[in-house]
């Protein structure tokens, strides 16, 4: 939506779109009909598309989608506790989660990326004996490259903490000890941060 | 204990012919007997805890009928542990609880020092004093919220407390919310701040001397060191570096240019505030060059290539300098030059037009020539104002003064221009097919009190707002300029040549025996050629 009065469904993105918008560059210009043109970008990918009859563009909100897609796998993250996943292998909200305290709020390993765990196999058996499958069953953000990727600070004198990403500037992820509110949101251009190895 | 409830362990036991011993046992005594034996078996307490099964059902199923989730077979154990946690819970110590002092209650401690009113009787004699103005932060939060820009109304009446503990700690003259700087540990709140005249020249006056008396004590040694060298002039020297650094660029004076005002900082409203070293040229053009995260410890090194000179409090004045010349706008003509006269290098005074009259709202969004800057863009050179670097070494000695005519003629320095001080910001460039600067109104819904609102792409996070007569701006962000290409960070320069390469160190082949023997050979016959010829002239003399 652009005046949070119209809403339009966005189509959920393919992966060669996905692949696409990974190399547009440069902002978003704000129109959801806007195209770019794909042959100064990748001369291969238009080529097929014109032999297909297709024009060799990507048009914005293909674009919009791939980068909310990016950015929900790269850095949506929840807390530790916060869901959990059944004998069945479903995951479910877990409706005892009563918050993190406010330790465990301070450690990165106390968050979890919501989405396919990759680095789970690769822990060691010791480690593993101490994971408790029911809770543990996501990546967690202590192994994110580059470390140092995740700006963790608590507000308002410690009762709400605050993780700011370093990889997609503009993502917040804020939870409130002890009670059951946490969230992220994403306020910014939409653009990686590729910067980041050189700035940390 | 009479007839079991359904929900009770037991129920239907005491039934003719439901007893799971009804088979074995048809004897009502012996089923009464064997009830008895599985209440007691569940009444047995735990060696470690202290509980007993029968209790700790009873207490589950309690909780269970009293709040009656969904799908409870699903988080029964997760009842069953928080029945038990529930238990520990009520420890009775003999000693005194010890309430744990929450991070919460300390912060708060140090917020409420800001609430603290100063004496009465003090606060009626100031007011008969120039008060320096306090900014009201409030409205302008106000302003800017209209756009969906600021921090939490919380946080920014802390930030107004907080500022006026600082005019009356410091005498300032003028002071200014200049916006926030996230960073890694701890986030930065700056205010922006004009002193009375004469406060800051002090300081800055001791530091020249310390740095005049340093100098004139390494003049010292260098002269020493050069009479040593003469002495020692036939012996073989090792070659002399050529190397001379490019003479160092001045900074500007308090009040002009880049160090027009002071800054102060602090991590959270509350702590106490801070003031950052004016910046030096050479910092402005090393902070173009490197993109580094903000910690939030002033005292933290930069680690960055090309080496920046000073540590995070240096850098973060640096980087507000550049915000602050790419992003301060006015309204077009609120500013006027205070002397048409004067050239415009040396107008750097600008007042408050008394006739400005503000252009409506919708003029302001539509065309960007509405908005000016009024800070002046700092040159490549670091500075505001540029100066010719080769001018400064009249002091140095005489051997320099031939180098430095060798520097005139080589590499003559051109003068820079920067643009001049009230340029319209529709003049900026735009990067790529970005423009500079983006401006919306507030609202369309309400155009009579909708608020202008501009915002920049080159640096993000800047925002101005303009409505009628008041205007601002401020800055929320991570402190780094936007570039569409990725950062590349400057190669290291080429190795230098250390000796100038001449006859006497380059290779050469080493002649073959031949070579050898053919001239030595003719070195003989030279030798015998000029024996021939002295008795030649013996016999002459003779």
């Amino acid at each position: 939506s652009l005046n949070c009065l119209d809403w339009s469904l966005l189509t959920p993105a393919t992966k060669e779109i996905l692949a696409l918008a990974e190399q547009l560059n440069g902002r978003f210009q704000g129109d959801p009909s806007f195209e770019y043109n794909l042959a100064e970008i990748n001369a291969d990918v238009a080529a097929r598309l014109i032999e297909g009859g297709k024009e060799p563009v990507i048009k914005e909100e293909a674009r919009l989608i791939a980068t909310i897609e990016q950015i929900d796998r790269a850095v949506g993250i929840v807390p530790r506790g916060a869901f959990v996943k059944t004998p069945l292998g479903s995951v479910h909200e877990n409706r005892h989660f009563e918050g993190l305290s406010l330790l465990e709020a301070k450690k990165l390993s106390s968050y979890f990326h919501f989405t396919e765990p990759v680095n789970l196999k690769n822990k060691t058996l010791l480690e593993k004996a101490d994971l408790d499958p029911s809770t543990d069953f996501l990546d967690s953000l202590e192994h994110d490259i580059p470390r140092g990727s995740w700006s963790i600070q608590l507000e308002k004198g410690g009762t709400v903490v605050v993780l700011r990403s370093l990889l997609w500037l503009g993502l917040t992820f804020y939870h409130v000890p002890m009670t059951k509110q946490f969230g992220y949101v994403y306020f910014g251009t939409g653009e990686k941060n590729l910067d980041l190895p050189f700035m940390l | 204990h009479g007839p079991y409830q359904p929900h009770e362990p037991g129920y239907g036991l005491d039934q003719p012919g439901y007893s799971p011993y009804e088979d074995e046992v048809p004897d009502p005594q012996a089923r009464v007997l064997a009830i008895k034996n599985a209440k007691a078996y569940l009444l047995k307490t735990s060696t470690r805890s202290g509980l007993n099964l029968y209790d700790h059902f009873a207490n589950i199923l309690t909780k269970i009928l009293d709040e009656k989730p969904e799908n409870t077979v699903d988080i029964i154990e997760d009842i069953s542990k928080d029945v038990k946690w529930a238990q520990f819970r009520k420890k009775m110590d003999t000693l005194r609880d010890e309430h744990p002092i929450l991070p919460i209650f300390e912060a708060a401690e140090k917020c409420k020092a800001l609430f603290v009113k100063e004496g009465g009787e003090e606060e009626h004699e100031e007011l008969d004093e120039e008060m320096p103005s306090l900014p009201n932060v409030i409205e302008t939060a106000f302003y800017f919220e209209q756009a969906g820009i600021g921090l939490s109304k919380d946080e920014l009446y802390y930030i107004f407390l907080s500022l006026k503990n600082l005019i009356n700690v410091q005498p300032i003259q003028t002071c200014r919310f200049w916006g926030k700087i996230l960073g890694l540990e701890m986030n930065y709140i700056i205010a922006e701040v004009q002193l009375h005249e004469g406060e800051g020249e002090e300081e800055e006056e001791t530091a020249e001397e310390e740095v005049e008396t340093v100098a004139e004590e390494e003049k010292e040694m260098g002269e020493a060191e050069e009479e040593e060298g003469e002495e020692k002039e036939k012996e073989a020297e090792p070659p002399k570096s050529t190397y001379k650094p490019p003479p160092e660029i001045p900074r500007e004076e308090y009040g002009t240019g880049t160090n027009k005002y002071i800054y102060f900082v602090c991590n959270e409203p509350g702590k106490p505030w801070v003031k950052l070293p004016p910046v030096t040229p050479a910092q402005i053009v090393c902070a173009r060059k490197i993109k580094k995260f903000f910690t939030g410890r002033l005292d933290a090194p930069v680690v960055s290539f090309p080496p920046f000179p000073g540590n995070e409090a240096n850098y973060l004045r640096a980087q507000i300098a550049r915000i602050s010349a790419g992003t301060h706008v006015s309204p077009t003509g609120f500013y006027q030059f205070a002397n048409e006269d004067e050239e415009e290098e040396e107008g750097d005074a600008y007042e408050e037009n008394p006739e400005f009259e503000p252009a409506p709202v919708a003029e302001m969004v539509e065309s960007l020539t509405t908005w000016a800057h009024h800070v002046k863009g700092i040159l490549k050179q670091g500075r505001c104002v540029w100066i010719n670097p080769s001018q400064k070494s009249e002091e140095n000695e005489e051997e320099d003064e031939e180098e430095e005519d060798k520097e005139d003629e080589g590499e003559e320095q051109e003068e820079e221009r920067g643009l001049p001080l009230l340029t319209l910001i529709s003049e900026d460039e735009g990067m790529k097919n970005i423009p500079a600067w983006t401006a919306r109104a507030s609202t369309n819904l309400i155009p009579q009190y909708s608020v202008a609102i501009l915002q920049s792409n080159r640096w993000p996070g800047a925002y101005a707002f303009a409505s009628g007569r008041k205007f601002d701006y401020v800055y929320f962000g991570w402190g780094h300029k936007y570039s569409p290409e990725s950062h590349t960070p400057a190669l290291p320069p080429p190795a230098q040549t250390e000796y100038p390469s001449g006859p006497g160190i380059t290779e050469t082949v080493d002649p073959t025996v031949e070579e050898e023997i053919a001239f030595k050979m003719a070195q003989e016959e030279a030798l015998a050629g000029e024996e021939e010829e002295g008795e030649e002239e013996e016999a002459e003399d003779d």
